[in-house]
């Protein structure tokens, strides 16, 4: 029995490459056209892999041109570097991606959503048989438990979810919170959605361009406040988004000073992503005032990314605990079947998922 | 034997701080189950010290500064059992922790646990008094301890420096509601326990009744001006951790003037 994985991933090639091989071809293809016991496609924006089992060894080529599918190309005119890992080394990677240890933004949880549904499909299709299936429930648990037991996915690391993230820190549910979001632009949409995202119903969109401001409110169920008045919502407001392409600074302490008297007990919180900046960041230095400009943001979404970085040993640590207790357990299934084989003398029964449940 | 029940449950709050020290050096903070149950674990041994204490001297066990500061590590652990997996403060306990290590720790070391000649016969409302005033003591350590954690939380949100712990304290608007509660929940129990303290039938010294009346104003006035948003929500989180040091100061002081006043 023989396990490995091939494949492509935006570690080794660039996505021009990656998309010569990716959506051409199914698990059930790859089965029949390699001759494998069992395969699994797992194709994302950042990687083309296959997993599969086979009685004989089959090579990286054959597999690549796989990939290829239905398509007359030729895998060998791409000549890419595919990798190519087997059993241990296989089980650990699929560990590795299922946890999100080998994304681009490491424990990003997407992947996992991802490897879900590329063996729900081979699955679905038949290609997937007891030793895939094991494999894959195992890294599904594997991929939860470093997400429980360390801090691989925490923190946010864009805009949009450290603009959620820092919010949620300091009111806590978002349902209750008022924003006012200033200047429409491509960022702010962004982020008025993830705010949106998170339960904020209360959303108030101005805008130079009021066409633009009313779009805004459209797209993400808020209102339109005329950009005369939008100074004023501070009294109001918990949350303000700003990003206009104003020259000078829109608030000043000044300006603010008056307006914090009448909201001593509640925070506000200002993010500000425009360039040149629209706050003041003097307002910063005000009691109860909590501003964040880009590079504040993405100095957050840094730390995030280096609290992630710390915790890939610890991750690591967990995934080979269970690459050994999962290599284990399948040589002890093999041993029993085969011991069982020659005691009935089937020696050409092929692995069934029965025999591996107990393992 | 009550006092190696106080060791068991001084070494369980010990247990609690060494596994977050652990956790924060280590980067992975999962205030979950164990401060929980560590806290739990003490707060019977402390229970049951306190019950074997008290039948010997047949009255509520506060009669030397040994014994209070156990009762008001007992109050604290209590109290963080009830308020805290209510308001989803999980990360209290390991702010609690050390604290409740502290006092007991205090006590187990510095020669206090001496016995003194009985002055005051046991009365029930004296015991009322003195056993509620310590558990008032308790929601203002609380509230002490959720102020630390605002003035924390506060702090990095404004430097924009977040650590690990940054993502397990509860976000500012509730712990500020904490706050609020606990200082009311103890201010209650404190104005329960001042004027139970008139009807214990004995004259109180009149400058322990002075600087009692001192506290509960100085608390009146952290919850008037948080009532009338006079006061920015770190300013309050700042006095919690004031008033808390006034109570301990002024607890010692009324145990260092009892101890010293002569028998009736």
């Amino acid at each position: 029995m023989n396990l490995f994985c091939i494949g492509l991933s935006h570690h080794t090639v660039n996505v021009a490459t990656r998309e010569q091989f990716a959506g051409n071809a199914t698990a059930e293809w790859i089965v029949s056209k390699a001759g494998c016991t069992e395969a699994l496609l797992l194709t994302t924006c950042n990687r083309v892999e296959v997993y599969a089992v086979s009685d004989k060894r089959i090579s990286t080529d054959e597999i690549a041109q796989c990939l290829m599918g239905k398509t007359n190309r030729n895998a060998h005119n791409y000549a890419p570097p595919f990798y190519r890992y087997e059993d241990n080394k296989c089980v650990q990677h699929l560990f590795r991606v299922a946890s999100g240890l080998d994304s681009m933004v490491v424990g990003e949880s997407e992947i996992f959503g991802q490897a879900k549904k590329a063996y729900e499909s081979a699955r679905t299709s038949g290609a997937v048989g007891p030793y895939l299936h094991r494999l894959f429930q195992r890294a599904f648990r594997v991929a939860k438990q470093v997400r429980t037991h360390t801090e691989i996915a925490r923190g946010a690391v864009s805009v949009g979810s450290v603009a959620v993230e820092l919010a949620q820190r300091i009111f806590g549910n978002l349902s209750e919170c008022k924003v006012l979001v200033l200047g429409a632009g491509e960022t702010s949409d962004r982020t008025a959605r993830a705010l949106v995202s998170r339960g904020v119903t209360d959303l108030r969109v101005s805008n130079r361009s009021l066409d633009r401001a009313h779009e805004l409110a459209q797209t993400v169920g808020g209102r339109v406040v005329p950009f005369d008045d939008w100074a004023t919502q501070c009294r109001e407001i918990d949350i303000l988004l700003t990003s206009t392409a104003s020259e000078m600074p829109l608030l000043t302490p000044d300006m603010l000073a008056p307006m914090l008297c009448e909201r001593v007990d509640r925070p506000l919180f200002i993010i500000d992503i425009a360039v040149p900046r629209d706050v003041d960041p003097r307002v910063n230095e005000m009691e109860g005032v909590y501003l964040y400009d880009i590079d504040s943001i993405r100095s957050v979404a840094e730390q995030s990314l280096t609290l992630r970085r710390q915790q890939v040993a610890a991750a690591e640590a967990i995934i080979a605990d269970h690459v050994t207790e999962f290599v284990d357990s399948i040589s002890r299934g093999l041993s029993r079947i085969s011991q069982t084989t020659e005691h009935s003398s089937l020696s050409e029964n092929p692995l069934r998922a029965s025999d591996l449940q107990g393992s | 034997m009550d006092r190696y029940l106080l060791i068991a449950s001084t070494v369980c709050f010990l247990a609690a701080v060494v596994h977050t020290i652990i956790e924060l050096r280590t980067g992975v903070f999962r205030p979950m189950r164990f401060n929980f149950f560590a806290i739990g674990l003490g707060f019977i041994f402390q229970t049951a010290f306190l019950s074997i204490r008290g039948h010997e001297l047949g009255r509520c066990p506060i009669t030397n500064l040994f014994e209070v500061f156990v009762f008001i590590a007992w109050s604290v652990a209590l109290i963080y059992l009830l308020v805290g997996p209510a308001y989803r403060l999980s990360l209290m306990g390991a702010f609690t922790a050390p604290l409740v290590l502290l006092l007991q720790g205090f006590a187990l070391v510095a020669p206090i646990d001496i016995r003194h000649p009985v002055k005051v016969p046991a009365n029930s409302w004296l015991e009322f008094h003195a056993s509620i005033s310590l558990v008032a003591y308790g929601a203002f350590a609380l509230a002490c301890i959720a102020g630390v954690m605002y003035l924390l939380q506060e702090r990095q949100l404004k430097t924009h420096h977040l650590h690990s712990i940054f993502y397990h304290l509860p976000p500012l608007t509730n712990l500020f509601a904490a706050i609020t509660r606990l200082l009311w929940w103890g201010f209650a129990l404190y104005t329960v326990g001042i004027v139970s303290g008139f009807f214990t039938g004995h004259p109180l010294p009149r400058i322990q009744v002075v600087a009692a009346i001192a506290l509960w104003l100085l608390y009146a006035a952290i919850l008037q001006a948080r009532h009338l948003k006079w006061l920015a929500p770190k300013r309050v989180a700042a006095l919690c951790i004031i008033g808390f040091s006034a109570a301990l100061a002024l607890l010692w002081g009324i145990t260092f003037t009892a101890e010293m006043l002569p028998p009736p």
